[in-house]
This record gives C-alpha cells, structure tokens and sequence, in this order.
C-alpha cells in the first residue's frame, strides 16, 4: 500500500506542470495550481518513503511493461529512502522559491515550461533510485537528464551562456549514458537478467566485474562530477535558473552517487583496488575541486566548483566504504557509507541554501561577478544571514551538518588508519589530512565568497540598490537553515535511517553510534552555543550605548576611493592560488607599469577549468580537424539520421 | 571534582600570563627590564573596561568574530587532558572536534576582519587563510601520528597515561610530531618566524592587521582568545613532551605548568633569536612541518 502512495507522488510531481500550460500566461493562477500539485506530491512522497521502511510496509511494486526485458518494477528500500528524502524535499523548496524568483509574471515564455520540467525531473529523480528493473532505471535516467537540460537551457532565447553549458551538458551526460548502456549489458551477460541482482563469486573472478565498475565510474562519475569528469558541471550549475541549480546540486548529481552504490552493492567481495580508486578519486575531487572555486569570481561557478569537492568528501567515504568491505572491516563499511549518505543529505541541504541565497542576490543585483558587489548584508540582512549560516556548514563547522558528516568520514579515515593492513593504514593517512586540507581551503574559499559579496562596501551602485529578497525566497531558505542546525545539533536522530542503510548496502548490524558517538557531538554543541552566548551576551552589553556619531573604518589616512581599495576575489584568494599554480595554470594578464605617471591599465585573472578548457576542447578540435574527411555524412537533415539508425539496426540484427 | 576545577579555573585564568612570560624572555634577551609578567593581564582589563567603536559599515559579523575566538578555545580547552584531570569532555573522535572549533574560529575572525571593508584587514585575512590552510594538514598528521602511537582516537587516551610508554617504543616519532606542532603552533598563534606581534607596519602583519578596528572589550576578548589558543595548542604540545601521569597529583599540576611555562621560554628564545620570514618563506616553513609528520607517522608504520 505505501508504495502506491510514492507511485501517486511520482504521479501528482510528474504531471504538476501540465495544468499552468493552460493558464494566461502572466496569471499566477498557473504556477500556483502547478506549486500545490508539486507540493501535495511531495509531501506524500516524503511520506511514503520513510513509511516504506516501517516493518509491515509493503515496499516493492510490480507491473508489466510491454518493453523486452523491461518491467515496471520499483521498489524501496532504505539506501533509496536516503536518497528519496532529499528529491522531494528539495523540490518542494525550490518550487516554492521559483513562485517569487522565477514567476510567471516575469518569465511569461519560460515560467510554465520551467514548471513542467521541474515536476518531469522530480517525478524521474524519484524513479530512478527506485527502480528494480535496469531498462526502467535507464528510462527514468533519460528522462532526468533531458528534464535538466530543458530546465537548465529555459533561457536558451536570450542566453547564450546557457546554450553552451547545455550543450556541453547534453554531450556529457549522453557519454555517461552510453556508458551505462555498456554497463547493463555487461550486469547481463553476468546476470542473466534486467534487474539489480547480485553477481555470483564466479562472475568476480572472471573479469566481468573489471568492466562492470570501470564503466559504473565512469557513467555513474560523469554524472556526479567526479573530477576529472566533472566538465559539465560547472557551466551548468553556474548558468542554469539558480533553483535549478539548487536541484542540480542538491539531487541530480546524487544520482551517480546513487548509481555507484547500488552496482557495488551487487558485488559480494568487491576487489581492494575499486576502494582505492574511488577513495584516490575523491581526495583529488575534494582537493582540486575546492582549490578551482578558489580561482572563482564568478558566484556560482564558485558554488558549482565546491560541488565537486563536496562529491569528492562524499566519495572518500564511499571508497573507504568498499576498501572495508574488501578486508571484511564492518566499522569503516559502516563509517565510510554512513558520513557519504549523510553528507548526501548535508550536501543537498546547505548546498540548496547557497544556491537559492545566491539567487536571491542574483536577483535584486542583477550580477554574478562578486568583485561587482559586495556590502549586501546592510541590504539583505536576512539573506546575508541565511547565506552566512549554509557557509559555515559546507565548511564543516561544528556544530552545523557538514561538520557531523565529515566528522563521520574522518573517524572512518582515522580507524582505517589504526589498521595493520598496509594498504587500509595508506588508505587513512593520506584521506585525513587531504580532507584536513579540503576543509582549511572550504573555510578559506568561503570566507572569500561571503566576505566579498556581502560584507565591506559597495563596490559598484547595483548593490547599493538592492531591496530584501521577499517571503516566498526567503522561506524555503530558512527551512534548509535550520535543517543545517538540526542535523548538525542532533545528528544521532539521523543514525538508524543511515544504519539501515548501510545494512542495505551490504554491511552488517547497527553499530554506528557505537563507532561514532554522535551524541556527544549535540553535547559540545550546546557546550559551545552557552559559552558563545554568554560572551556576546557579555559584549552586547558593554557595547549597548554606541558612541555618538558617524564613523567610518580606520583608513590609514587615505580618506579617498575607500571602496575600490578593498580586496578583491581575486586578491583575496591570490596567494593561495600560488600555491596551486603548477596544477591550476590560472591566466593573469597583468599591466607592465613604466614611468612616474604611469598610464590608466587593465589587470586580468582567470581560472580556467583544467580538464575542460586546457585539455578537453583543444582535444576535441584536434579530433575534430583530424575526422574532417568524414565530415560529408553529416547532412543536416533529419531524414538522413533516421536512416543511418535503420541501417545501423539491420547491420546489428543480421549480425546476431 | 576538584581536579577539574582547578582544570577549568588554569585554563580560564592562566593563558594572559603566557604572553607575560614570553614578553619578559624577550626582554631578558635585548638586555631590558621589559614590562611586568602580569602586564597582559592589566591590558586586558584597561580593555574591557573602555568604549568601543564601531565602523558603520560593519554588521552583526564584526561583533560575533571576537565572541566566537574567545569561546572557541575555551571549548577546545576541555577536550584535553591538563595535569591530572581528566578532560571535561572526551569521546572517540574528539580530536577532530578540538581541530575544527580553531577553524571554527578562523573562519569568524577572517569574516570580521573581511566586514570592516579596510583594504589592510583584507590582507591578514587572506593572509591568515592562507598559512592555515597548511597549518591545518600538519595539525591533522601530528594527531594521526598520535592515534597510530597510542591506538586510540580519544584525546584523553591518546594524551593518557600510556603515553610515557609509546616514549620507550617509537620516541623519534613523536620527537618530530613535537617539532611539527610547534611550528604549527608558532604560525596558528601569529608568533616568529611566521608572524611578528610586535611589529608596527599594517604590510607585514597577519593577526594584528585583522584585528585593526577592533576597540574596546571587543579587542579585549580577540587578545584574550588568542592567548587561550596559544594555551591551549601549548598544552597539547606540552603534554606530548612531558608525558606526567604520576600518583601525586599536585606533582602532576606543576609539571604542567612548569612544562607550559618552559614552552613560553622557548617561544620567546626563538622570538628573540630569529627575524620574521618573509611571506612568501611561510609555505615553505609549514610544509616542512607536514613532512616532519609525515615522517612520523611512516616510522609508526610496523
């Protein structure tokens, strides 16, 4: 039965953009007939996934599906619950959001296919981490996918950016998908079957299990934006509606995260090398990643960069995870998937927070570029502190929920470290200081990104124009907020959901709180939030009665030009990016200055991607000059593709 | 009971007289009478008990960095064992706590100094991110050496009483984790060779550039956090050099502060011995701190 209910969900979410279609379109009946289909799908999505795990529950779902091989197979248990509750909770938010930032009023053309593809990518967000077939599983993958390209390129008239970062968003996530074609067909040949089964013993031993991880990491990888696959993810997150954004980064990437987990899971014994080369790759997503969104002036490139390191924390967990489950460790099976899936939820939460708060900024400024702005938190207090609070949480500060996932993945690091075994004590060595180095350069990034948009001064007049974000921005933002404090405060609530799914994934008993005592991260908590307040109570009264009077910052004399002398992104960061010269390559173009009076000049910096920009489109043209001989198949018309694909069909059946 | 309140009244009381001793080392050094031990002490009152100003550019940021760097260490304070109390509170894990409250505590001093909008606070901001974030690894090696040394993720047990025996069995290994988290200490307090206190040119600062428009007892809490910081790392290092755990527990007590006190002495001997490095040397000062760790930990490796 409860399962039916998730099915209405998917239903009610699927279909939720449909009805404003047929609305005027600058009426807000449309979006906000379209918000409460969402919504009521929503919530009884997030109700049945947790119903499902209850122990009567009925959990699985089967219906015939005239596909060969295929089945309407779905079914729930807690590793999709994981990732369930953040789909429709996110969703839910962000479509609240998008009725003041994103209203029809404002976008008449794009407001009401925005909402369509908004419900079109929850409903399929849901049905992939629920379905039991692989050739469902594909569809909804598809469909999520274009859902996304459509809801990122909704723009595509007037922005040209967005064009570009579909594009290469289209390419991308069709590789990964080819890859997951190769990937099932492998799960079938092993198998037998279209469904998720577990591989025999036999199967490991024969090779095919190689080609089944190398193609899961690189089609499940792809989509998480593991570097140095990650190419896609920048543009797209930076350019797209910033809730789209929020979703993007908040679910749609989890769905490789995902992806990885259930294909592992059908390996009894996974081999010790996949360990080490997701735990290898996600130090080196979580290190380059946040040292790129150091290089960032652009906001939300800046919060897309820190997207790849935070799947890269979330992957150090997962390969220690799997280097457990290859040396049969229970405690850093437990540990390593217990932070990844937490940090999912943490990750999905003070992300979307960041997103939605940059938008908000987006929105009254008209700007992305932080060295344009700044001094935001005088004009939107409410935002800047709302910002301010999903900041220290993607920095992994106590005692927010970054903190209490990383806290996880690093007594994972540290108990691996503890072992005999070689390879386990290399495993946490270099992980804990590498996430020690991820966190020290996350608190540095962030205190560049909130320092310069929202502190100082103005540095142009479109911020000192700016108005409060309204109600319906700032309401979903305050919910991820105080989630950021309630999972962090309380995380010990969150341990038998993530204990069942460790289960689920192939681990043993409950022993998480045994391992990490949570609760005592809710102790030191409070311990901190008493003795804080009793000091800022203690300020707050002896700096009551402000001295009377205008004053300004201590300027060292300078009286003039106060807020163009201020540092900048880029300075900020400057020195730091030295030290990352030698892998970054960042370009700065600067001025040679001759002479007393030196004439007016231009000072550039760039960070651009390294895998992207420095080798993959230089790759590509090189490829694409070397194939110009071949250029005349394509002929521009679509009749001539559909030809090619019957040719290719015939080809392939009188080869079988 | 009564060890830990003694625990808590050291660790409340005791940090300005840090800065007393390392002053009056320096002084001993130049040939000086220098200003008495207890002159930190004295400042810090003369603060608390003035007006403050504040910049109309700043927001609730500006207020809430001094709160936060004069809790955060207090609350990092009770995470360790000092002389013969057992931590106020210790769990498997808390070493990561103790490490993130100092970065806890950065990110709200960088923020405040960032709020001001002065370009001189912007340069120590950057500044003091910079050089933490290679601070921050050693600091995590010197643990991890730590917990492989005792085979125990808890700071109380890592620090306990089993530690004079891991001096028998891998000594050179926490010799160098005692040299690698001094340094660290060293550039984490803004002390020679990373950072000059005592200089008076806004270029060349780190801690004392961010801390510019700070007044009053707002200044006062910021000088009294950084003196319970330097404590608190002190008595960390501390401990691993002087591994007491006798049966007297008052012995215990002074060995302790005869301990941290001799810390202070060195800090001011090198204080008074070196010249500040020049910014761009820093990196190269704390990597060595990493390898130093890291060397640590590889002969651990058995």
């Amino acid at each position: 039965m409860t399962v039916r209910l998730l099915l209405v969900a998917i239903l009610l979410t699927g279909i939720s953009g449909i009805p404003g279609l047929f609305f005027p379109r600058k009426s807000p009946l449309g979006e906000r007939v379209s918000a409460v289909l969402l919504g009521t799908g929503c919530l009884l999505g997030l109700f049945s996934a947790f119903a499902c795990l209850l122990p009567n529950a009925a959990a699985s779902f089967e219906a015939g599906w005239p596909v060969p091989g295929g089945a309407f197979a779905i079914r729930v248990d807690a590793l999709s619950t994981v990732f369930l509750a953040p789909i429709f909770l996110l969703s839910l938010l962000g479509s609240v959001y998008g009725l003041e930032y994103w209203s029809h009023a404002d976008h008449p053309r794009s407001g009401p296919a925005l909402r369509l593809f908004w419900g079109g990518l929850t409903a399929a967000l849901a049905l992939v981490v629920t379905a039991q077939n692989t050739l469902l599983f594909l569809a909804a993958w598809e469909v999520t996918a274009l859902c996304n390209f459509l809801a990122l390129t909704v723009e595509h008239r007037h922005d040209a950016e967005a064009r570009r970062a579909g594009l290469i968003y289209i390419i991308a996530t069709h590789a990964a998908t080819l890859a997951l074609f190769g990937m099932f067909g492998v799960l079938h040949a092993a198998t037998g079957g279209f469904s998720w089964t577990p591989l025999a013993d036999s199967a490991v031993k024969s090779g095919s299990t190689t080609a089944l991880f190398l193609l899961a990491v690189l089609g499940f990888g792809t989509k998480a934006g593991i570097m140095p696959l990650h190419v896609w993810l920048p543009p797209a997150h930076a350019n797209a509606p910033s809730h789209v954004s929020a979703l993007m980064s908040g679910v749609v990437i989890k769905m490789g995260i995902y992806g990885l987990l259930r294909v592992t899971s059908l390996v009894a014994h996974p081999p010790i090398w996949w360990g080490g080369v997701v735990l290898g790759l996600g130090i080196l997503s979580g290190v380059l990643g946040v040292a790129l969104a150091l290089g960032q002036h652009d906001l939300k490139r800046l919060l897309a960069y820190h997207s790849v390191e935070n799947i890269g924390i979330i992957c150090m967990g997962l390969g220690l995870a799997l280097l457990g489950r290859a040396e049969e460790r229970p405690e850093l099976v437990a540990l390593g998937l217990a932070g990844a899936l937490f940090h999912v939820w943490n990750h999905g939460v003070f992300k979307s927070l960041l997103f939605l708060g940059a938008g908000s900024v987006i929105q009254r400024v008209g700007t992305r570029e932080m060295d344009r702005l700044g001094g935001l938190a005088r004009k939107m207090p409410y935002t800047a502190l709302l910002f301010f609070v999903g900041a220290a949480a993607i920095c992994g500060l106590p005692p927010l929920n970054g903190f209490a996932s990383e806290f996880l993945v690093y007594i994972g690091l540290f108990r691996a470290a503890l072992e005999k075994s070689g390879r386990l004590w290399l495993a946490g060595g270099l992980g804990a200081p590498a996430l020690a180095l991820v966190g020290a350069l996350a608190v540095a990034c962030f205190a560049k990104a909130y320092g310069v948009v929202f502190l100082g001064l103005e540095r142009t007049a479109a911020p000192s124009r700016a108005r409060e974000a309204g109600p319906m921005m700032l309401g979903p933002m305050i919910v991820l907020a105080a989630l950021c404090f309630a999972l962090g405060g309380a995380p010990a609530a969150v341990a038998p959901l993530l204990d069942a799914a460790v289960h689920a994934y192939g681990g043993g008993a409950p022993i998480l709180l045994k391992m990490a005592p949570l609760n005592f991260l809710s102790v030191t908590a409070l311990f901190l939030l008493v003795v804080v307040l009793v000091l800022g109570w203690y300020l707050y009264l002896r700096t009551r009665r402000a001295l009377p009077g205008s004053i300004g910052t201590w300027d060292c004399g300078y009286a003039a030009g106060a807020a163009r002398i201020q540092y900048t992104a880029s300075s900020f960061a400057d020195s730091l990016l030295r030290l990352f010269a030698w892998v970054l390559r960042p370009l700065v173009r600067e001025p040679k200055l001759t002479g007393p009076f030196p004439k007016p000049s231009k000072f550039h910096s760039e960070t651009p991607d390294v895998v992207l920009d420095l080798a993959l489109v230089p790759a590509i043209g090189t490829t694409g000059r070397a194939f110009s001989w071949l250029r005349w198949i394509q002929l521009g018309s679509i009749h001539a593709y559909l030809l090619y694909i019957l040719l290719t069909l015939l080809v392939l059946m009188l080869w079988r | 009971m009564l060890q830990t309140l003694i625990q808590v009244a050291l660790l409340v009381a005791l940090p300005p007289l840090l800065r007393g001793i390392i002053n009056k080392t320096k002084a001993a050094f130049a040939g000086r009478v220098g200003p008495p031990l207890l002159q930190p002490y004295y400042d810090l009152i003369k603060l608390l008990r003035k007006d403050s100003v504040f910049s109309d550019i700043t927001t609730w940021v500006f207020r809430a960095g001094p709160v936060v760097a004069a809790a955060t260490p207090l609350v990092a304070g009770t995470l360790i064992p000092f002389g013969s109390a057992a931590p106020l509170i210790s769990f498997s894990g808390d070493l990561v706590l103790f490490a993130y409250l100092f970065a806890l505590s950065r990110f709200f001093t960088v923020l405040a100094a960032l709020d001001t909008g002065s370009p001189f606070e912007g340069m120590g901001a950057a500044r003091e991110a910079t050089f933490s974030c290679l601070a921050e690894p050693a600091l995590f090696l010197g643990l991890l050496a730590l917990v492989r040394a005792s085979g125990s993720l808890s700071l109380a047990t890592m620090l306990g009483a089993g530690l004079g025996a891991t001096w028998t069995t891998s000594g050179a290994s926490l010799l160098m984790v005692i040299v690698s988290l001094f340094i660290v200490v060293l550039a984490e307090c803004s002390r020679i060779p990373v950072d000059d206190p005592a200089t008076h040119l806004e270029l060349t600062m780190i801690h004392e550039v961010m801390v510019l428009d700070h007044s009053g007892p707002a200044l006062g809490l910021i000088e009294y956090g950084a003196a319970a910081k330097l404590f608190v790392l002190g008595a960390l290092v501390t401990r691993i050099a002087v591994p007491y755990g006798g049966a007297n527990v008052w012995v215990n007590w002074g060995l302790l502060l005869v301990g941290i006190s001799a810390l202070a002495v060195v800090i001011g001997v090198v204080e008074s011995v070196m010249a500040r490095l020049r910014l761009i040397q820093v990196p190269s000062l704390l990597v060595a701190a990493n390898l130093l760790s890291g060397f640590g930990i590889v002969l651990l490796a058995r």
